[in-house]
This record gives structure tokens, sequence and C-alpha cells, in this order.
């Protein structure tokens, strides 16, 4: 097939205005090893646009001091941007309150909160914590750590081989001892969309509270508290258009009230003698020392980024690139795509026979196309489909189609070479 | 970043294809296995020393091109050879893909192995290249295991490091 055929039977992306938004992104511009930037690692990391970066540097340029202390007023405004971003991430995520907002660094710094947090209180030896084949390594090992130091065990809701949680496994493995079930909401790894709402109500019946590994939901499509009725829920910023090193944490009032802090310093404190210590109210209460500020409240502007364009519009946009991408790529023989779940985010994960995905990727790379190659943190997941890694592409609402066809057309240039 | 292609040659592809000396010697006398954390890759070595001559030498596992080639090229030219002239190889070959040879100017003996100069460009694929030289270092010194990521092991490339 020609790149002219193949342009053919490519659909239009009526979703969104992707030439417009593309031009918000200084970085798509960019060219590697003199081609056009293509860039499909957006699972591991996504782009920042002007305005959220114009966001930062007005921070940083008018804004910058450090908050809830002083009464000057610098520190005045910083405050009240970054208590503004909360409210923006409280609502982009339809929380009751507010105070259910915690900024972390990241996923793995949320998951490891609910850990020291909920974990190092309410569970014990011989307790048990459900965990499910899909999750990413960030939702697994400090689950390892505190059943080792509890001497708790983990439990496994194994996957068909399309990739798919097997809920009638996840019934049964509910006893009196089980105290959380952690479970991702999208797999990093293959891209399926896991049944969360059914998985919170079931282990709700049995009383046992949920934490959703949410780091690639949060970007792609609308997430509700309200509706999912999780426990807890953490996701980053830099997955969604916004700077590393700034995540949240959504928790329950009513948890993170009974939980204990993570981190000790300052401001998670109501006053401190050398006797005894009284914590500040949540959030504050896990929120140790000086956070973000800057980070938050750029992220506070990558949310709104996102709303404007629409989280409807983006989900509906990503839809069509999978569905564009995973017809394209079953067309080429020799490659099998790895995860072929119902329902799925925009992430394709694949092998090219006889090709390791480490040659597929450096020579990909040669293309100015940028994937991720390995085992994606996920190993649990390499070792069920019997592959040491994989080759994945993850989109982001800013690719087109055309990029799908300059994926497909590098990866049948491996296969030439590689013969 | 140079163009990988450059690295993907003929020789390296064929290597990959039809590697030599593949498979597990059943009367090794010194043996390691070779992991990369990173990505995966993982191979094991077995080879015969007598007295200090390699007398023989396997190489078996699963890995990308470049560890394989690199593998399969390392078992054609250590075989026959003495145990120090195979540990000059270790240092030459850790240095050309590392950056620190320089084969238009000084002297060495890699001969062919010279197709994996490319690799000094590609920092992610360095501890590739470098593995199964890793893993003889290991097998030569009766270590029964070795990573990339073995910070006190003085093979220890780290990414970047080139």
């Amino acid at each position: 097939m020609t790149a002219g055929q193949s342009a053919m039977m490519r659909p239009p992306s009526a979703a969104l205005a992707v030439e417009r938004i593309r031009a918000d992104f200084p970085i798509l511009k960019l060219r590697v090893n003199g081609n056009p930037l293509v860039f499909l690692d957006n699972a591991a990391s996504s782009q920042m646009p002007q305005p959220v970066i114009d966001r930062w540097v007005k921070y940083q340029t008018s804004q910058h001091a450090n908050i809830h202390r002083a009464v000057h007023t610098l520190s005045e405004t910083a405050t009240a941007e970054y208590e503004a971003a909360r409210r923006k991430v409280q609502a982009f995520l339809n929380a009751k309150e507010e105070r259910e907002i915690i900024f972390t660094s990241g996923t793995t710094d949320g998951i490891n909160l609910v850990a020291h947090g909920y974990g190092r209180k309410f569970i014990g030896r011989d307790d048990e914590i459900i965990l499910t084949t899909l999750e990413h390594h960030s939702n697994i090992v400090p689950w390892q750590m505190l059943a080792q130091e509890k001497g708790a065990k983990i439990r496994v809701v194994p996957v068909n081989d399309r990739g798919e949680l097997l809920l009638d496994e996840y019934r049964t493995l509910f006893n009196s001892r089980t105290r959380l079930v952690g479970v991702t909401h999208v797999s990093n790894a293959l891209g399926t969309i896991n049944p969360v709402r059914d998985m919170i109500a079931i282990a709700h019946e049995h009383g046992v509270p949920v934490l959703v590994d949410g780091a690639q939901a949060a970007p792609h499509f609308k997430v509700d508290m309200q509706a999912l009725d999780c426990d807890f829920y953490a996701f980053s910023g830099h997955k969604m258009c916004g700077p590393t090193g700034i995540g949240v944490l959504y928790g329950k009032a009513g948890w993170l009230e009974k939980m204990q802090p993570f981190k000790g310093g300052g401001d998670m404190i109501l006053s401190v003698t050398f006797e005894k210590t009284t914590y500040n109210v949540i959030p504050y209460k896990f929120e140790a020392g000086t956070p973000p500020i800057a980070a938050a409240i750029t992220l506070g502007a990558a949310i709104d980024y996102l709303i404007a364009i629409g989280m409807d519009g983006i989900a509906a946009h990503e839809t069509d690139l999978l569905d564009y991408a995973t017809d394209q790529v079953n067309r080429l023989p020799g490659v099998r795509i790895i995860g072929t779940a119902e329902k799925k985010a925009a992430v394709l994960s694949f092998v090219v026979d006889g090709v390791h995905p480490h040659d597929v990727g450096t020579l990909l790379n040669d293309e100015g196309v940028a994937i991720r190659t390995g085992h994606h943190c996920a190993q649990p997941v390499m070792q069920r489909f019997k592959v040491p890694a994989t080759s994945r592409a993850s989109f982001a609402f800013y690719n087109t189609m055309a990029e799908v066809d300059a994926l497909v057309a590098a990866i049948r240039k491996v296969q030439k070479i590689f013969g | 970043m140079a163009d990988s292609k450059q690295l993907y040659q003929e020789v390296i592809l064929d290597h990959n294809r039809k590697p030599r000396n593949w498979g597990v010697l059943a009367d090794a006398s010194h043996k390691a296995e070779g992991h990369n954390p990173l990505c995966g890759d993982h191979i094991s070595l077995t080879l015969k020393l007598s007295g200090d001559v390699v007398d023989a030498i396997n190489v078996q596992g699963e890995s990308c091109a470049i560890c394989k080639a690199s593998a399969s090229m390392m078992t054609t030219v250590v075989k026959g050879r003495k145990r120090a002239d195979a540990e000059q190889m270790i240092r030459e070959f850790r240095d050309m893909a590392t950056g620190k040879l320089d084969l238009g100017t000084q002297r060495h003996h890699l001969g062919r192995l010279a197709v994996f100069a490319g690799v000094r460009d590609l920092p992610t694929r360095v501890k590739c290249a470098i593995l199964p030289w890793h893993t003889l270092h290991a097998a030569l010194n009766s270590v029964a295991s070795t990573s990339t990521e073995a910070e006190a092991d003085p093979m220890h490339a780290p990414i970047g490091g080139a």
C-alpha cells in the first residue's frame, strides 16, 4: 500500500480543530533527525501548550513568595493562586470539598501517601490488599513494602487474553481480612479502561475502600469522583499538559481525617512543642514543607486549558486516533497488538516479529517518531502476555491521523531493514 | 544524535539473524548471567578455558539486535584467544562504545568490531552493546551474575556517559 492509498483511507478527525490546537504547542514544531517530530509517548509525559508555559512565567515574574505564612502582598497573592488551583482541581474531579484535594509530587507520591497514611494505620498482620495484574509498579511496590513490614498479603486480580480484568475472579478475592483495593483506571501498558465504578461498588459491599490510580485516565476523559464513589484517586500533572513535580491525591474527607500524616514538617502542624505536636487540618496535614507552588498553579492553568478544549472532545478525538491506528497496525503482517480490550484509552502496545522493541524504538526515532519501548514499569503485564517488552505508541489530543500514518510507515521501514 | 541506520549495518543484522556460537556449553569451566534491567535484555554465557586459552564459548538469551550481534561477534573473536587478550578487548570495546577510544587515532585490536563504534552516539543503547562483554568479564572472573546497573562493577557504563 502506498502512502497515497493510506491517506485516502484516513478518516477526518472531526472531533477537534487539531491544527489550531497544535499551534499552541511550541515543541511540536521541532524536527528530530531531519524529520518533523511525531510525539507518541504521551502516556509517559505530555507536552505543554504556550498558555500553560505563560502561567508559570507569570507566577515566577510577578507572584512568587512562600505561601500560608507571611502577611506581605506577594505571599498573599501566591497563597490565593495556590488555593485557587486547588479549587480548579476540585471542580475538574467533581470532588465535594476542596479540602479533599491534596497536592503531591505525582501519582507515585499520592499512592505512597495512602500506603503510609491509611495502610500503616489500618492494615496489619494477615490483612489483605487486592491489586490487579495491570498495575504500574508504582501501585505494586508501595503495597509490597507495607505488606512486608506488617505481615499482610497481596492478592491479584487476573486478566484475560485481551487484557481485561476478570470481575468474577475479583469478587472471590474478598474476605473478612480485605482492607484495601488498589486498581488502575487505565492500564499504562495496554490501554485497558478498567470497570472501576463496578469494582468500587463491589468493594464497598464488603466495606473496603478503593484507591484508583488515575495517571492514565485524568488526561484523557472526564473523571467524576461522585459518579465513581472512589475513596482515593491519584494522578500526575505532567501527563496532562502540566509540569513535572506536581500531582494530586483526592481522598474522601472522612478517610483523610482518620489517616496519619505521611511526611512531617512545616505547614502540616497547628502547634509544636518538644512534648507534643498537633497536626493541621486536611488537606494541610498532608502537605508538609513548602509545596511546589509554581507547579500547582501551572497545573491549574493546564486544567483550564483542557476544559476549554473540552474533555469530551479530547476523548472522542483520541478514540478516533486509536481506532485508526489499530486498524492500520492490524494490516501490517508480522505486527501483533498486545492489549485488545473492548474499552481502551489511546494506548497502542505492539510487537514486531523478529525485531526487539528497543531496535524498533531506535529506528523509529530516526524517522522522528517518539514512542516508548520496554516493560513500561509493568513487568507483571509483560509476564502475563509472555513478552519481554513491547513498543508503545500513546496518543494525546494534539496528535493527528497523519502522525498515525508516519508511525505505520516507520514500522514498515523497520521491517524492511530487518528483512 | 546520529542516524542509527549507520549502526544497523548488514553485518550486525546478519549476526542478529544467525547468531554464532549460540547455545549453552555442557562442559563449561566458567559461566555468568548478564542482565540489563532497564530494557529486560538477558544473556547466559558459558565458556571453557584450557590453560589460559578460551577454548569454547557460547551465548544464549533474549535481547535486542545490538546486544545479540555484539554477543555473537564477541564469541567469534575471543574464541581461541588468550584470557589476557580477551580482557584487553573487553576494555577496548567498552572504551569504544563509551567514546573514550578513538578508533581513528588510537591503537586497538577490535578489527571488525568497529561496526559498533556508532553506538557511542546513542546513549540509551550503549549498554545493549556492552552487556555481552560485561558478562564475559564476569565469567572470566567467576562472578555468577552481573547487571549493567551494578554500580560497583568496574565495567559500569552510565547512560549518557558516552
